[in-house]
Formats: structure tokens, sequence, C-alpha cells
């Protein structure tokens, strides 16, 4: 079954188009990375996934739902996890989460008791009265992460959730995320890492100037165009900057 | 051009600023309660000696309703400005909440319950406080709560389409300099406009604040009847703004 299914989905901000009529599908239990240069439009596409708006024209559903009609339906079922840390800073840990599970109609016993586990599961279980301005890059993403679990999402979008951390705080937040990958939960990312949608993705779209250029596994990427990963991306990618 | 909001997720929106609110609020409080008793102060009393009364009222007896007005409309208009522009771009509050079932409408649609919410709260404490030092006629003056409710909408909702518009937070000193500080100094506050030429009435007609100091002053003299006009003033405009702040902040928000 489609998680989320994609046709002709077009982005326009002004007479700027940042996405052009991509088609793509994301399947039940996989974990699919968005690849590309910045300004390839990874982030755009994401945003019509999670319904912080609407596609300027095409056809996007989510749960098989239209992402232009029951946006609070769907959004019930996401985990986001943005790339900037949109923490609360007016609210310390623990009130993040409980304010973030508001919006969600969940019953506060159960917050908290979802709060406290997810608390220790991102490895910040001493840290629930800490202040927002007090954490390190490293915890507020671990953070930003539980808050994205809060309503028991079956499907996560992690937009670059890596970028900006140290080595250990990535393996960390990688650790993590195959834990929920077994527990059946869909997960679609972008990542400017190869090494990041090596070790996470099971298929990822490559993405260039609005446009997806190929969509495969990181296999079999690998096997038709020879080298890395990387190479794959620096050959297929980045077009503008060889041909004027 | 639609508006759609549920009224459940709109509160849960308003309920993040209170759970803040009740977390800070003796700062703020103190700050927000501070301000009109100085004005009460200087000009009921300093003033008040020069002049013994206005309309047959005691000169601190007559502005007293006027300070119930302003503190409930600069509560709201700090809230709904400096506080929505700093949830909206510094702290990326809006966008956390936006990716969860709450939609834009029921965001937009929250902050103004909040900032006509800061209203109320403001405008009875200063009420209290007012009637404490006996400055109140008649106890109708509790009937203009409900009021105050109304025009801290209008005012949240004026306020929005300033944040919706505005390139950077230093313009909302325009906000203040152009519309707000006038407002105060000529709604009727301090003396009866009809005692300036007649384009100040007129002007002061499409003034929120005006009316507000009709409503607070003719209830707080007992005067009830003579507020209706400024009711259905409020009813009108409350409606006829709301659109706007709707429509403004989806195209800054979603861009």
């Amino acid at each position: 079954m489609n998680i989320v299914s994609a046709k002709a989905l077009t982005k326009d901000y002004g007479s700027f188009r940042a996405v052009d009529a991509i088609d793509f599908e994301i399947v039940r239990g996989e974990v699919f990375g968005f690849l590309g240069p910045n300004g390839a439009g990874k982030t755009t596409v994401m945003r019509v996934i999670y319904c912080f708006m609407p596609p300027s024209s095409g056809d996007v559903r989510v749960f098989d739902i239209d992402v232009t009609q029951d946006l609070a339906k769907i959004k019930a079922k996401i985990g986001v996890m943005p790339q900037e840390d949109n923490l609360d800073p007016d609210l310390n840990v623990l009130e993040n989460l409980i304010v973030y599970a508001r919006y969600f109609d969940i019953p506060r016993r159960d917050a908290l008791h979802s709060a406290s586990e997810l608390l220790e599961f991102v490895e910040l279980d001493g840290k629930a009265k800490a202040k927002i301005e007090d954490l390190s890059g490293g915890m507020k993403r671990k953070l930003v992460l539980a808050r994205a679990l809060i309503n028991k999402p079956a499907l996560l979008i992690l937009d670059e959730p890596t970028t900006g951390l140290d080595p250990h705080s990535r393996h960390s937040v990688w650790d993590k995320l195959n834990q929920l990958k077994e527990k059946d939960t869909t997960l679609v990312l972008s990542t400017h890492y190869m090494e990041e949608a090596e070790k996470l993705c099971d298929r990822v779209a490559i993405m260039d100037r609005g446009k997806v250029v190929t969509i495969d596994a990181p296999s079999s990427l690998m096997r038709i165009h020879g080298g890395s990963l990387e190479d794959v991306y620096l050959k297929l990618t980045g077009a503008a900057l060889i041909t004027p | 051009m639609m508006i759609s909001f549920n009224l459940k997720r709109a509160f849960r929106v308003w309920q993040r600023n209170f759970t803040v609110y009740t977390k800070l609020y003796l700062s703020s409080l103190a700050l927000n309660f501070v301000e009109p008793i100085l004005y009460l102060a200087a000009m009921g009393l300093g003033l008040g000696i020069f002049i013994k009364e206005i309309n047959g009222v005691p000169y601190v007896n007559f502005i007293a309703p006027g300070i119930i007005a302003s503190s409930s409309m600069f509560a709201t208009i700090y809230e709904c400005t400096y506080g929505t522009y700093v949830r909206m771009t510094f702290q990326k509050t809006f966008d956390a909440i936006l990716a969860t079932p709450i939609n834009i409408d029921d965001l937009i649609a929250g902050e103004l319950m909040w900032g006509a919410t800061k209203s109320v709260l403001y405008g009875t404490i200063i009420m209290i406080v007012i009637s404490a030092f006996q400055l109140v006629n008649s106890s109708l003056i509790v009937l203009a709560i409900p009021l105050l409710f109304i025009s801290g909408l209008i005012f949240a909702e004026i306020s929005m389409i300033f944040v919706s518009i505005v390139p950077g937070i230093d313009s909302f000193n325009y906000f203040y300099t152009l519309l707000m500080t006038p407002m105060f100094l000529f709604s009727g506050i301090f003396f009866p406009l009809d005692s300036l030429p007649p384009i100040v009435a007129k002007i002061a007609f499409f003034m929120p604040l005006y009316h507000l100091v009709n409503i607070c002053r003719s209830f707080a003299l007992g005067h009830v009847n003579a507020a209706v006009q400024d009711i259905i003033w409020f009813g009108v405009v409350v409606i006829l703004l709301a659109p706007f702040p709707f429509r403004r902040m989806r195209k800054r928000i979603m861009k």
C-alpha cells in the first residue's frame, strides 16, 4: 500500500518553479530519501507532504487522502522533524512534549506517559525540567525527534535530521531511526550525507532543480552507474554547474 | 474567501499561550498594571487640581473608565503585534504548530482569541482597582467585561493585519506612533472631544478605542443606553475586519 503518492506535483513561489511536475510513490514501511543540492526542492516536497502548504498543481495523496482536502486528518498521523529546531523556548523540555501532545488532542495522562517514554528513548530523561536554551545542538535535535513521535505517527518526515550534529549525536539519531524502521514506521527523509542515505534508505529520489532525476535503491544506483553513492549523486546532479 | 476554523483546535493554540502566560504572568502583570495607575495618578490627581470636573463628573472619575479601555487595548495590541510576531518569525512556533492537526485558520483564530482574552483580563483588573478607589459610580460597569472581549478581538484583528504586512519587527514603531498613540490621546479619555473642532469627533468615530471609552464611561455612570450605538459599532466592525487577518496571515505564513 502506498503511504504517499504524488502525480505531477508542482510548486511555484511567484514566478519561480521550485518543484516541477514530479511523480513518486512511498510504500508503507520503507525509508525513502530525497537527495539533491540546496534549492533542488526537497524541503518544498516534504512540506507539501505534511500539509504545511498546498501544491500549486498536481495530485498528492497521503494515506489516500488528498492533501488539499482533510489536512487535519493527515497531519494527525504524521510526525515532522523540520530542518530548523523550532522547539518552544517559552516551555521547558517536558512541557514542549505535553503542549505538543495537546495539539493532537492526546489526553494529559497519556501524554505524560508517552513523554517520559520518549525522553528515555532519546536519552533525555534527566533533562525533563531543563530550559531549551540550555540543551546542546544534539539534545535539541533529539528532543525534536521525540516531539515528532508524541502522536505515534505512521509516517515520520525528517528534513535533514542530522545536519550540524557531531558524529556521536549523528550515530545516536541513526540508531533511533533504525529502531523506528523496525517498528514499521514509514520514514521520509532528506539529507546531504550520502553515508546517511546509504545506511538508512531503502530507496532514494535524486532531485535537481525541481525535478526528480531518478528513483531507485542506493545499491542498484551504484551498480548501474558505478562508484559510490556520492559518485552517482555528483554524476546526476549539478548539471547547471557544468552546462551554462 | 471562507474562514474555516475548528473551535477546539483554535482553543489548543489559545491554551499554548495561556500555559506560557501562567509561567510568566507575575512579571508582565505587574508591568501592565503600573502604567495605567501612573496615568490615573498623574492626570487624575495632578491635573484634577486644576480641572475640578467635566460634565458634572469629578476629573479623576471622568478619566478612570477611559483607563480601563486603554489598558485593555494596550494589553491586546502588545500581545498581537510583538508577541505574535516573535512566535511567527524568531521562535518558529507557528511552523511547529502547523505540523500538527492545527490548520492555519485554527492558529489565527486561536491567536485572536488569546489577544481578546488579554483585553478582558487587563481591563477587568483595572476595573477592580479603580472600583476599590471608588472612582466608579455604578456597578453596571461589570457589563463592560464581555464587551472587552469584542473590543479585544477588534484590536487583535488590527494588530494581526499589521503583523502580516510588516517587513520587520522595527516597523511596529510606525503602528504605535502613528496609530495607537494618537488614538490613545484623541479617544476622549482625558477630555471630551466635543470641545475640539468637529473633524476630530468625525475621525474618532472610526477609532475602536473611542467607542470603548464611551462604553466604559457610560456604564461606569450607570447610563447603559448611552452606549447602544457603540455596541452596535463593535458588532459590525468585528465582523467586517475578520477576513483580513486570516487572508493576510495565510499569505505571509504559507507564502
